[in-house]
């Protein structure tokens, strides 16, 4: 067994020194009535080489970016990933690392969370953010706990724009401790003013929404904290932070989501990258990781956990959260990417994507059958009326070799058929004209 | 800033130890890392597209690096690390073994790594079949009827688990509002039963380290919705008394919660099912070899009995049958369920890193991790013994926890102890827990370690406990050969600074 290094020889030497006869005997504490009497019953071991063949096997049977082009986004976006970034990520200096709880031995580690809490706070344009939360959707009911502790206030208004996942995580969140989620039909400001009350904790906003709809967030700020409550933005598509005015700076008090765009491999649905940043004053209500910077004993610079009177470890049941990991390695996926993109390159990436979007809802306006049904301006992702069904749209798009977007049948048929599209800088000007076609089912 | 108006940066590296700035500090405007392609569709700049309020103009915060920069930049960083590559990782309850390379291969196959969670299930049968697969795994490793595989670490697993417990409760019409949790327990598990409404009662360790029925007797009541116990327990003892104690949570209407982080040492040799465990979580980050990533991610599936069954987080992945067809589907209609708790599935990356690491262990190699993890943990304990102070000095299984109460009289601690064994290039192990140990050190060398590098290991530790008596300051000063040392840690949380800022120009 070769992740097991113990001989034979090893073993008996080793049961010598404990003092007992049998490896048997080291279980003599487990009563025998609980001790199994056969082996588990699973497949016996495979050698590596049949392994690999058996599960590459099981990989081929799925579609995905290298066999298909890919409108599909949704919450996860598909979006190239440079080769330097699993260069570093595949460093076990960094993958079989432990949390930095031992500061001294964990610099690696500590650093590159310190420079991730930057960048975010940056992009988001707040003060401060955590080391990472699981994905987008558990950082958008962490940013709700958080806007009840900090207003002590239990009501969590929640209005059309959010995705669906997001919004059944927040009510599995929410459902065990006494809070109340409203959900109005819109974000307007103007609806929201009406709705938010002084029991209103915070009013939770998606940018772009899911149906990619971006809004002046301003207003939305003043509706909410007119009556003391927060304004917690959601981002899906992190990308869009390069180029939307920073939901920060437009009044945002929590701004969360989902990092996965900056460079982590879609896989399924994971593992992603939560992200949240909030305001100073807000700090210790904060739940997650926080890394900071301080100096050792010789006066020199480096970085530690802070601030853990916040967390489980320390405060067990009055902790802010019970989480535990972050989601470390992604992090690092997603601080190498934003190093490499940078300031520029970020910016071009996020126009490009702009861009493309814009070459295919020109197309969408101009062929027979295929229309935009929301008015609001977008980012990379848009929703498209097609004829007759999503399902049948889609299907041809399949047939073209094409995920040409969700069918957006369950989660707004009030648009009729429709299919929700994203165009990011993986979609070539030949692969945006051939899904046109599809989605309208005649050559246009 | 110099004077010629270029930013220096200090080299204080030497030989092959590396000081490394941070990426701001080795910004230089116009540097790029990254060759996109040509855009082959029409430009538009922002403006032209959205109105101006809608707008930022850029990110300063971001860095202008070479991709020569970023990449000296990381690999420098992580030589600053400890990493279960380098060495043994100790840390209690928190089985840093070995994380196989075939895993890291498997998981980064296009067909697993560049799906989309919500592209059609038939264009996913590989993966659900994988998925399916490790959950039959799981549950026969366990003993427990059903498995989600959705939780994203185990703190969720724990989440999940407790909302399972409170909604079945909620359903009979049971007032019950709270959860005994042993004086042993890890932080998750009162934070996870507070996050639910329900108020910790603790529940008191024997002084032989293990629960006792009388003592869970004494504070079970039907107000009383579970009991969650660790097993083996955070001193590394088994819970010999648990089937017992379940009897007399169930007897009330309660359930029993099984902590599932010290798994490792039960594979193949007991079923938590069979002790009467109702719900339990499993961390496939540790047990199942599963890397740590430098503090994730993890993943935490949960496993149920039958009776819990009809609250598991959706969706659920389901074996196709009969008419059906062939193959796999998603189902999403269960009316009891707790919901979702993560956006899509869980963690696949890590799916598919245990799965392989299941297939290539088979019952046997399961086994055998237990056997010698245990074997490895008593080996340690046996050594230590006459030196270290034992506070439980019996038999345990994948974990002991030696303290530092000999070291009386020295000065030197459990912290210093621990500091210094960096210098002996060894990651320390868990410190001050369990609680109710002073000044505890917490061991949980693994099946991975050989027999020499445990013998290393325990010199080390025999050794820093001479120089505790001989030369005390040499310990309480440690690390000494590390680039950093003693971090002050009140500094960092009383002033806290928790990004880069530019300095303020003169």
């Amino acid at each position: 067994m070769h992740y097991i290094p113990h001989t034979e020889d090893d073993v008996r030497l080793m049961l010598d020194v404990i003092g007992v006869p049998s490896l048997d005997a080291l279980f003599e504490t487990v009563p025998e009535k609980l001790q199994l009497k056969a082996a588990l019953a699973l497949p016996r071991a495979a050698g590596e080489r049949e392994l690999l063949a058996e599960i590459a096997a099981l990989a081929g049977q799925n579609a995905n970016l290298e066999t298909h082009d890919w409108f599909l986004g949704a919450g996860t976006y598909p979006h190239f990933i440079p080769a330097a970034v699993d260069a570093i990520a595949s460093r076990s200096e960094f993958y079989t690392a432990y949390t930095p709880y031992q500061a001294e031995f964990s610099q690696g580690t500590l650093q590159v969370i310190f420079e991730w809490q930057t960048m975010i706070a940056g992009l988001t344009g707040l003060e401060v953010a955590n080391a990472s939360l699981y994905d987008g959707a558990s950082a958008a009911a962490e940013a709700a706990l958080m806007a009840m502790r900090v207003t002590r206030r239990s009501r969590v208004l929640v209005p059309a724009g959010l995705h669906p996942h997001y919004r059944d995580v927040l009510r599995t969140y929410l459902r065990g401790i006494q809070a109340e989620i409203v959900e109005p039909d819109s974000a307007d400001a103007e609806a929201l003013r009406a709705s938010v009350d002084p029991q209103t904790a915070c009013v939770v906003v998606q940018q772009p929404s899911f149906l990619g709809a971006v809004r002046d967030l301003r207003a939305v700020a003043e509706a909410a904290q007119a009556q003391g409550a927060l304004l917690v933005v959601v981002v899906t598509e992190a990308l869009s932070l390069a180029l939307l005015a920073a939901p920060g700076a437009a009044g945002a008090d929590i701004v969360c989501g989902e990092a996965q765009s900056f460079g982590v491999p879609m896989a399924f649905g994971g593992p992603h990258l939560g992200f949240l940043a909030a305001r100073t004053r807000f700090l210790r209500q904060i739940p997650g990781r926080l890394v900071g910077q301080t100096v050792d004993s010789r006066g020199r610079r480096g970085f530690v956990l802070t601030l853990a009177t916040r967390e489980q470890h320390i405060r067990r049941e009055r902790a802010t959260s019970n989480i535990c990991t972050n989601q470390g390695l992604c992090l690092l996926m997603a601080t190498v990417y934003l190093a490499l993109l940078g300031r520029k390159g970020l910016r071009r990436l996020a126009e490009m994507n702009l861009a493309k979007a814009e070459y295919a809802k020109a197309r969408v306006r101009a062929t027979p059958g295929l229309s935009l049904p929301v008015a609001q301006p977008s980012f990379n992702e848009f929703a498209v009326r097609v004829p007759d069904s999503a399902e049948a749209s889609l299907g041809r798009a399949l047939e073209q070799g094409a995920v040409g977007g969700l069918d957006l049948a369950p989660y707004a048929p009030e648009l009729g058929p429709a299919v929700l599209v994203c165009t990011t800088e993986l979609a070539s000007r030949e692969a945006i004209d051939r899904l046109i076609v599809a989605l309208a089912g005649r050559a246009s | 800033m110099s004077d010629d108006g270029r930013r220096r940066v200090a080299n204080a590296s030497s030989g092959l130890a590396y000081e490394e700035p941070l990426l701001f500090e080795r910004s230089r405007a116009g540097r790029l890392g990254c060759a996109l392609d040509r855009l082959d569709v029409p430009e538009r700049t922002p403006e032209q597209v959205l109105p101006e309020s809608l707008l930022r103009d850029d990110v300063p915060e971001l860095p202008e690096l070479s991709e020569v920069d970023v990449i000296r930049h990381f690999t420098r960083l992580s030589t600053w690390n400890a990493s279960v590559d380098l060495g043994l990782y100790p840390l209690g309850s928190c089985t840093m073994k070995y994380n196989p390379k075939l895993n890291e291969k498997v998981a980064r196959l296009p067909g697993f790594a560049q799906l989309h969670p919500l592209q059609p299930a038939a264009l996913a049968q590989g993966v659900l079949h994988l998925a399916h697969q490790l959950e039959g795994y799981l549950a026969e490793i366990s003993g427990m009827d059903r498995i989600c595989l959705q939780p994203a670490a185990g703190a969720q697993g724990e989440l999940a688990g407790i909302m399972m417990i409170r909604a079945y409760h909620e359903l009979r019409g049971s007032q019950c509002s709270r959860i005994l949790i042993p004086d042993t327990a890890h932080g998750t598990n009162p934070a996870s039963a507070a996050l639910n409404g329900y108020e910790v009662v603790s529940v008191p360790t024997g002084d032989d380290g293990i629960l006792h029925p009388e003592a869970v007797a004494a504070v079970m009541s039907p107000d009383v919705a579970a009991l969650m116990i660790t097993n083996p327990n955070t001193l590394g003892l088994f819970e010999e008394h648990v089937a017992r104690i379940a009897e007399i949570v169930h007897a009330q209407g309660g359930l029993v919660y099984g902590d599932g982080a010290n798994l490792n040492a039960l594979l193949g040799v007991s079923r938590p099912g069979d002790h009467g465990i109702d719900v339990m979580h499993f961390n496939l980050h540790k047990t199942f070899s599963t890397p740590h990533g430098g503090g994730g991610p993890g993943a935490g599936p949960v496993g149920v009995k039958n009776i819990l069954a009809p609250f598991l987080p959706v969706p659920a992945v389901r074996k196709l049958e009969g008419a059906e067809g062939e193959g796999y589907a998603l189902d999403y209609e269960f009316p009891h369920s707790i919901g979702r708790l993560h956006g899509n599935f869980g963690n696949v990356g890590m799916f598919v890193r245990a799965y392989a690491y299941i297939r290539s262990l088979g019952p046997e190699g399961l086994r055998r991790c237990a056997e010698m993890a245990v074997l490895n943990a008593n080996y340690v304990l046996a050594r230590l013994r006459g030196t270290y102070h034992l506070p439980y000095d019996r038999r345990v299984m994948h974990e002991c926890v030696p303290s530092d109460k000999n070291l009386e009289g020295t000065g030197v601690t459990a912290m210093d102890v621990a500091k210094r064994l960096i210098d002996y290039g060894y990651h320390p192990p868990t410190i001050y827990f369990p609680l109710i140990v002073p000044g505890a050190l917490m061991i949980e060398p693994t099946e991975s370690e050989s027999l020499e590098g445990l013998d290393r290991f325990i010199d080390a530790l025999l050794e820093i406990d001479r120089e505790a008596r001989e030369e005390p300051e040499r310990v309480r000063g440690a690390p000494h050969h590390t680039p950093r040392s003693r971090f002050d840690e009140a500094r960092a949380a009383r002033r806290p600074v928790l990004r880069w800022q530019p300095e303020p120009s003169a």
